[in-house]
């Protein structure tokens, strides 16, 4: 792991005041340095992925929409958390997480903006991982060295995660310090572990996103293609899934007397087929987490609630509660790269 | 000379109803340059692809080094040097950059790769472009970085598809001379495809013929021609002209065509464009000169035509249609 922070360190130019002057022309990846190691091939493959995806100008572009993105949502959220402590409310305590999910109603808060240009920032760093080897004939040259093919696939995965995860803890942390800047109230541990939990999952749904758009990257020759097709669906889940959900639901409303457990039942179904969505499971888990009053992500009955004492839950019943939307999202992560790592293998490699 | 390097038994790949490669037998000597020749689309990057494990063949086997590119890529990848076709390097890289990464991508330590990479920058010729993105470089100089890439791992086979598309002549040249260069300095067997007749004729020591998915004949320049042109191996051209001596009472023309006639070897005698065109079986060439010099007939000039890897490309070409 050390290559991975060297190379992580030198693409952002720090290496020249690290190493010195004798190697301070070599700018860029670990892998330049004229030192003594063998570094292994697949960490090679991360180091220059790496590398490239952060000198490139989609990567510039990105960081400026979300950095942004990032700070209206903190613009908003500063100034109206006074407003969003109510008197009696179970998360009075949770000052903190508020930072990440109030809203004006007219600028979304952070976690629906993560959830919104996540899907596009995977998809970005994506579509063209495959297609652009084979575009510039570079594809049956660098599988023609020593190395299994599917390293470049795998080191090509692991490097866009990489800079997603460090993006992202990056932007969480900022946040969380401008945060603390301004309230002035540092977070309790179980309010900073809740944070640490929301990026994760966060890189989980990006690495759902970014994971599809390889697929479309192996399957499909033009990236302008692959980029459509990731693009058309991360708009189908976001904008007309759940209105196809309403559709077909509003043919299945139970009429007239319709007993709690058909209603149960109704509502039940209608939730699963949203759940379908990765974008939905997304917010469902984003919200639990960062709202600890919410108890259940289904219906609860009358019975269900009677006795019961608003109060937040504790981070593990919380988790407990996301648990199954957590695995969903991983779940598809890795069967959209099964899908890819299959397909990818049993490619011929032609040179054009 | 040694051992079969590369050795080809029955080996077919089909795409499917499409039979890319027909059951093709083939085998390379240690430190041998062959060519592999054929029109566009006869199985020659397919065949190249099988020997690097980059396709799996539908049936037969390959053997490189002795070893099964299908079972053990990485061995085969490590011993095999291979320049695709239209080579292609990471335009916002250096040259320098592309060749580091390829060097440490074979396991090289840094200052190994560094060392390794310099050398073979100056080797090819491209020390002054070391700094240049590969964006900015001509094809030729991409061919070259390719040439020096491919080297980097010390192979023991250097595979080449088609390393002359797209370069101007005298690059063309540069390049061969290099590639042959190496092969004779390192020992390195060099197995290269082409569709151009010229460059393989200048630098292989064995042509493979290769038509639509079969090989149909291989061996070195004499050998082919002597299987295609079995009957009239030499022709020997003569351009003469006539003063207006009579010789018994003929015409110099007629009186040499019976003379050469009569030479022996000789299998035809043809009117050419400036005198005859003499067909025989084995090289007549100082009768033939003796006999027009007596003949009283001046002679302009007379040409031995050796059959060039063209007339045998045609050759097989017009055999191949026949055949279906």
């Amino acid at each position: 792991m050390n290559n991975q922070e060297g190379a992580a360190c030198s693409s952002v130019g720090m290496s020249a005041e690290k190493s010195g002057k004798l190697f301070s022309h070599f700018k860029g990846p670990a892998f330049y340095k004229p030192d003594n190691r063998v570094i292994h091939p697949f960490n090679v493959i991360v180091q220059k992925e790496i590398s490239d995806q952060v000198r490139s100008w989609r990567f510039v572009i990105l960081v400026i929409i979300i950095s942004l993105t990032c700070l209206g949502s903190m613009y908003t959220a500063l100034s109206n958390i006074k407003d969003a402590i109510k008197p009696n409310d179970p998360e009075g305590t949770f000052l903190f997480l508020k930072i990440f999910t109030v809203s004006d109603g007219i600028m979304p808060s952070f976690v629906v903006f993560i959830g919104f240009l996540g899907p596009l920032l995977g998809i970005s760093l994506g579509f063209d991982t495959i297609n652009s080897e084979q575009n510039n004939r570079t594809l049956s040259r660098i599988l023609s060295q020593p190395i299994h093919r599917d390293y470049l696939l795998n080191a090509k995965f692991v490097a866009a995660l990489t800079v997603i995860s460090v993006m992202f803890f990056a932007l969480g942390f900022l946040v969380m310090g401008f945060g603390l800047i301004t309230i002035g109230i540092p977070p309790t541990p179980d309010e900073f572990l809740r944070i640490i939990f929301f990026i994760i999952i966060s890189i989980v749904y990006v690495a759902f996103w970014l994971n599809l758009s390889i697929f479309f990257s192996v399957i499909f020759r033009q990236p302008a293609t692959s980029a459509l097709s990731g693009i058309a669906i991360w708009l189908f889940f976001s904008v007309f899934y759940s209105m196809i959900v309403d559709l077909i639901m509003k043919g299945m409303v139970p009429q007239g007397l319709a007993t709690e457990n058909q209603v149960i039942n109704f509502e039940m179904m209608r939730l699963n087929l949203l759940r379908l969505s990765p974008s939905e499971l997304f917010s469902d888990a984003t919200t639990t987490l960062l709202m600890p009053g919410v108890r259940s992500l289904g219906p609860l009955s009358m019975i269900q609630l009677i006795g019961t004492i608003p109060g937040p839950l504790p981070l593990g019943q919380s988790l407990l509660l996301v648990w199954p939307q957590i695995t969903g999202l991983i779940a598809g992560t890795i069967i959209c790269f099964i899908l890819s790592y299959v397909f990818f293998m049993r490619k011929e490699i032609r040179s054009r | 000379m040694g051992e079969n390097i590369i050795e080809l038994v029955n080996l077919t790949k089909k795409y499917g109803d499409f039979t890319a490669v027909d059951s093709l037998n083939l085998s390379i000597k240690k430190g041998e340059v062959f060519g592999l020749l054929g029109p566009n689309g006869a199985g020659k990057s397919t065949t190249i692809l099988m020997l690097l494990g980059l396709t799996e063949p539908t049936s037969g086997s390959v053997k490189v080094c002795g070893i099964d590119p299908v079972t053990k890529p990485i061995e085969v990848k490590k011993r095999v040097g291979y320049l695709p076709e239209d080579v292609g390097f990471y335009s916002q890289m250096t040259g320098w950059e592309n060749l580091m990464f390829t060097a440490r991508l074979n396991s090289l330590t840094g200052s190994e790769s560094a060392r390794k990479v310099d050398s073979l920058l100056e080797r090819v010729g491209l020390q002054n472009a070391r700094n240049k993105k590969t964006g900015e470089y001509s094809r030729g100089m991409l061919q070259r970085l390719g040439l020096a890439e491919v080297l980097i791992k010390n192979p023991e086979v250097i595979i080449l598809d088609e390393p002359t598309l797209g370069i101007d002549p005298a690059g063309m040249v540069e390049l061969l001379q290099l590639i042959v260069r190496l092969s004779r300095e390192g020992g390195i067997t060099v197995l290269f495809s082409s569709h151009y007749l010229h460059q393989v004729q200048e630098v292989c020591d064995r042509v493979g013929i290769f038509v639509g998915g079969k090989l149909i004949a291989e061996g070195n320049l004499q050998e082919l021609s002597q299987k295609l042109f079995t009957g009239s191996p030499y022709v020997i051209e003569v351009g003469l002209f006539y003063d207006n001596i009579n010789y018994e009472n003929k015409k110099p023309e007629e009186w040499l065509f019976e003379t050469l006639k009569k030479i022996e070897g000789v299998i035809k005698v043809k009117p050419g464009r400036n005198g005859f065109d003499i067909e025989c079986m084995r090289d007549a060439t100082p009768e033939i000169a003796r006999a027009i010099v007596e003949s009283g007939a001046g002679l302009h000039y007379l040409n031995k035509k050796e059959y060039g890897l063209d007339e045998i490309y045609y050759r097989y070409f017009e055999g191949g249609k026949n055949h279906e």
